[in-house]
């Protein structure tokens, strides 16, 4: 395609920033325009095209927008620019770089180059001259703060290439030639360190996608020991405002065992993104000793910010994944919240007065969101080696009422269910997951039960469906007891609802703002549930029910304190000991 | 507002709907002002040139004579520090009977402050109320609303959370107010002698409902103005926000937009969250703090209005009538403050998120003692204790007119943990209950 030959156009209808442009040339579907406006330039991007017409949603505000404002398209779609320096960067929804805006406002127009021109990157070759490439392939690599950042064959290149030359071990720029790549009909092509990608196109450069198995550790107990996600797993988290989303997803991302966290604000509040901006340059990553800001990207589109780049933030963010999973390595992409990136696609296609499906959604929704969640996972590369997007979205429903379009369109895709519980919530039962609405389908996966007896023990699995069991059976004892009265039931009762207080309290519940419980490693919480459901499998006396509740408060009481002290310090040892005197009290 | 000699002018209008008028006309800006037989409108739809002017003050009697003159920018506000002590309606002009504001014309609504060069809220906010400071602890650059049915006492508790909050300004929305709110908002602030540090921006019961539209984004701009241009600690009150969302399905209703919840329109998260999103703390120590008021109806949160409010905002604080001590109450059940964990235990006592919670559990247990004797169930001793232990805790220190400050109020609860309980049943961290349980 010749530069000079780009499709012009002129305004012609202007509804919010739905804009509808007459055309002189070719355009495609998601095609990137800019609409002159006062000086600047307002990006869009093709949604409808309607013979001579191209309906566009503008990601700015349309205030004084003209008819007969020029247009020009960019032959693009959106794309994002992968290369290094993405690490640590915060980025709008189009992969603006915000902190190279100077103003204190958001200047409409403004767009930043999302990786710098001028940083010095440490190279080393991986490839040497002839070997035959593809997409993907790694050329060389860079240190991104402590990563390793592989510079690969562009993902745009088709078939195979034969590498004529490649760079020594050195300082370059991203816009340095690193590699010359010969294509199958002898053309010569250069590769440097940056390359683009369309946000809405997955990247498919790895040999398979087999079923994830390996367990990624977050330190969340109810996730970890209830219902573990995978690494290259899917799940979701829906819930009413307020029962812990977001608290929950920054924990995740404090702790998981990922080698790069990717945060997308979407259409969430501002201040909560600022928290990550004070604290991760701050906080330390427990395994590595840096920065979590180190290994963290965000990409922020608030609430505030324009509509239409709240769906392309998440796009953006899941590109960045894939490109980082195609070096190998483990991804954990967390998008808070995907309702609101439905909620921009309803808004749009309310405004082309598109036939509208459930709640006024738009009705190809499901399988949006389906093809979203599938671009995660767990792959081989070409060259044997692995790499994860872990994924897990929240969800804001309607008046908290699952039976919603959004929630029942992931439901279908993601394979972890963590419910937040209106009424956990209430009673600060926080993290405030349901443990009996709740599932993780890798549970019923063979390759996750052979990990599980590797890596947790070899009657772990067991041990979790005991204690979901246990929760079960208490919640049914206390449903029974508020039917019939304290005495209207048997004994036995009481037990086994507090029993499964037990483990509510010790296990599921955890102070996400406490320094000590707001984490808790995996061998830690090996040897608190096994320690607990020693508890529940004993057998107790008590003359009445009105025994059971007091001293069960006292077993909760040093169970708490144990969770509040340092694992195994002396301060444990005690309250563990003391634990120990209080069940020997009463057990049989 | 005066037309200008050169400003072309139209008389003919082609389409009039119950908010909306259409003509032909060329060089429009979107969302540029109008005049339409000298009301004010704004542009919200142009096709090739057919122009769709929404008229505030509603199209009854619009001709389709009428003359159109067409402003040239979208709606703006006058700032300068003459706008302190001023009240204002709904298009910025003085309705106190004192002289046209002198200053910079800015318009309404304008960009989103960089999510990077905010700073994280971190000031307490101390309004001596329990149920807020102690449960709900809020801070400048906050946005936080009252979800409450319209019999309670909504706006006397906003204009004393106002007045303690040592705010530099307070700039109040008022939206739907009836005329006696307005005049009690005057008095009180008058009484206080905080006048000159106010600024209202008032549409009445007595004014066209689509005009309160632009309330929030007048009283934010003039917020901007002194929280960013001159770092002052502002303070906006937004009451009542559900009369806002009304009008705005007034609008899309009458512009014939697919309603989605609640027949709210499907741009309600949106609107809100521009609105809400405004609150900020600026790194120059200069702030907005929203306080706003989500009227219910028969406490129901699962309406579109309070339930797209509470996605947005940094929790809510719910008012009730706590029969048993005949009181009105921040009810800590359905009240959250999502800022206050920058706080508390940090600029306040390190038991505080502690004992906060703690109380909450007790409280909680309390409520399911309740339910059982309500089903005829017979209580256990701890019931009986939960109970007595909620009427107090109520009493003194969730009840809207307790005025202490949080040491007293930790030290309240401690007092009452004491007087009902025993340290195990509590559910503190050993170090507190050794420091703080006295007997
Ligand atoms: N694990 C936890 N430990 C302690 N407190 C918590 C925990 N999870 C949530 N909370 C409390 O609940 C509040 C709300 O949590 P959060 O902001 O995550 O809700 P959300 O579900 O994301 O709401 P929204 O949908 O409105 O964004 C927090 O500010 C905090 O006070
Ligand atoms: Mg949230």
């Amino acid at each position: 395609m010749k530069e000079e030959n780009k499709t012009k156009g002129k305004v012609t209808g202007i509804i919010a920033n739905l804009v509808y442009v007459e055309v002189d040339g070719p355009v495609h579907q998601n095609e990137i325009c800019y609409i002159y406006l006062e000086g600047s330039n307002l990006m869009a991007e093709v949604i409808k095209v309607m013979g001579e017409y191209a309906y566009v949603q503008v990601f700015e505000s349309t205030r004084g927008l003209k008819i007969g404002a020029d247009v020009e398209f960019s032959g693009q779609m959106l794309e994002v620019t992968l290369g290094p320096g993405i690490l640590s960067k915060n980025y709008d929804g189009l992969q603006n770089d915000l902190d190279k805006m100077q103003d204190m406002f958001l200047n409409r127009g403004e767009y930043t180059f999302a990786l710098d021109n001028d940083t010095i990157w440490g190279f080393k070759p991986l490839a040497k001259p002839d070997d035959t490439v593809t997409a993907g392939d790694w050329l060389g690599e860079v240190k991104e703060n402590w990563m390793s950042h592989k510079i690969m064959v562009p993902f745009i290149f088709k078939g195979q290439y034969t590498v004529k030359s490649i760079a020594a071990a050195g300082d370059y720029k991203i816009n340095k030639t690193i590699a010359i790549l010969t294509d199958s009909k002898g053309k010569d092509v250069e590769v440097n360190m940056m390359q683009k990608w369309p946000v809405k196109i997955p990247i498919r450069a790895f040999r398979e996608k087999p079923r994830p198995f390996i367990i990624l550790e977050t330190g969340v107990r109810c996730m970890d020991t209830l219902n573990p996600i995978t690494e290259g797993g899917t799940g979701f988290i829906p819930g009413p405002f307020g029962c812990g989303k977001t608290v929950l997803q920054h924990a995740i991302s404090k702790q998981a065992e990922a080698d790069m966290v990717i945060m997308a604000a979407c259409g969430e509040r501002a201040n909560e993104v600022v928290e990550i901006f004070k604290e991760f340059p701050e906080l330390e990553d427990p395994r590595t000793g840096r920065k979590l800001k180190e290994r963290t990207t965000i990409i922020a589109n608030t609430s505030n910010m324009p509509v239409a780049a709240r769906e392309a933030s998440v796009y953006t963010a899941m590109t960045i994944a894939e490109y980082y999973r195609s070096m190998g390595h483990k991804v954990l992409l967390l998008a808070d919240s995907t309702s609101r990136w439905a909620q921009a696609l309803r808004e749009m296609s309310n405004r082309m007065e598109e036939l509208p499906g459930p709640d006024a959604f738009p009705m190809d929704l499901p399988a949006i969101i389906s093809n979203f969640y599938s671009r995660a996972g767990f792959v081989y590369l070409n060259n044997g080696k692995t790499g994860s997007i872990t994924f897990i979205g929240t969800v804001s429903p309607a008046g908290g009422n699952l039976k919603e379009p959004v929630t029942e369109s992931t439901k279908k895709v993601a394979r972890c269910f963590y419910a937040l519980s209106q009424q956990r919530a209430d009673s600060k039962r926080y993290p405030a997951i349901d443990p009996i609405e709740s599932y993780s389908k890798y549970l019923e996966y063979d390759e996750v039960h052979e990990y599980l007896k590797e890596h947790f023990g070899k009657d772990w699995l067991e041990n979790v469906i005991l204690t979901k069991d246990i929760l079960l059976r208490g919640r049914e004892a206390y449903e029974q007891i508020n039917i019939l009265g304290d005495d209207g039931v048997p004994i036995d009762y009481h037990l086994r609802y507090w029993k499964s207080e037990v483990i509510d309290f010790i296990i599921l519940q955890q102070d996400a703002f406490d320094k000590i419980d707001a984490s808790t490693p995996v061998e830690r919480q090996k040897y608190m549930l096994y320690s607990v459901l020693k508890i529940c499998e004993a057998e107790f006396e008590f003359e009445s029910f009105e025994e059971i509740n007091p001293y069960f408060k006292r077993i909760i009481n040093l169970y708490k304190q144990m969770n509040y002290s340092e694992f195994k310090s002396i301060e444990f040892n005690n309250f563990e000991k003391e634990l120990e005197t209080v069940i020997l009290e009463r057990k049989k | 507002m005066e037309t200008k000699a050169f400003q072309k002018i139209y008389t003919k209008i082609s389409k009039v709907t119950k908010a909306t008028c259409s003509l032909h006309a060329t060089d429009v800006g979107y969302e540029e002002m109008a005049l339409v037989n000298g009301r004010l409108s704004q542009v919200v739809k142009i096709l090739g040139d057919e122009v769709t002017l929404q008229i505030f003050s509603g199209t009854e009697g619009v001709p389709t004579n009428a003359e159109v003159v067409f402003l040239g920018k979208p709606p703006t506000l006058k700032v300068s520090d003459e706008l302190a002590g001023r009240f204002f309606n709904a298009y910025g002009e003085p309705i106190d009977g004192g002289p046209a504001i002198d200053g910079e014309e800015r318009q309404i609504g304008g960009p989103s402050v960089n999510p990077v060069k905010r700073e994280q809220p971190s000031k307490l906010i101390a309004t001596g109320i329990a149920g807020i400071d102690l449960n709900n602890t809020i801070v400048t650059g906050q946005k936080i609303p009252f979800f409450t049915d319209p019999n309670q006492p909504f706006n006397q508790v906003m204009a004393m959370v106002g007045l303690r909050a040592e705010a530099d300004k307070i700039i109040l929305g008022g939206m739907g107010l009836t005329n006696d709110d307005y005049l009690f908002y005057k008095n009180i602030f008058d009484n206080a002698g905080a006048l000159d540090r106010i600024i209202s921006f008032v549409n009445t019961t007595e004014d066209p409902p689509v005009e309160r539209l632009l309330v929030p984004d007048m009283a934010l701009t003039a917020a901007e103005y002194f929280a960013y241009d001159k770092n002052e600690k502002v303070l906006v009150l937004l009451t009542d926000m559900t009369l806002y969302a009304d009008a705005l399905s007034i609008v899309s209703n009458r512009m014939d937009q697919i309603p989605s919840k609640d027949s709210m329109p499907g741009s309600l998260y949106s609107d809100l969250a521009k609105i809400y999103e405004k609150a900020v703390q600026f790194p120059a120590g200069g702030s907005i703090t929203i306080i706003a008021v989500t009227t219910l109806s028969g406490g129901d949160i699962t309406h579109a209005i309070p339930d797209n409010t509470g996605y947005i905002t940094e929790g809510q604080l719910f008012l009730r009538r706590d029969t048993d001590i005949g009181k009105v109450i921040i009810d800590p059940f359905r009240s959250l403050s999502r800022l206050k964990q920058l706080v508390i235990g940090k600029q306040t006592r390190k038991d505080h998120p502690q004992v906060m919670n703690a109380a909450i559990r007790l409280y909680a247990d309390a409520a399911n003692a309740k339910t059982k004797l309500e089903n005829g169930f017979d209580l256990t001793e701890y019931d009986e204790r939960t109970l007595e232990f909620a009427k107090e805790y109520s009493d003194k220190l969730l009840a809207i007119d307790v005025n202490i400050d949080i040491d007293k109020m930790l030290d309240t609860a401690w007092e009452l943990f004491r007087k009902y309980f025993k340290p195990e049943e509590v559910g503190i961290k050993k170090e507190f209950v050794d420091a703080y349980w006295k007997n």
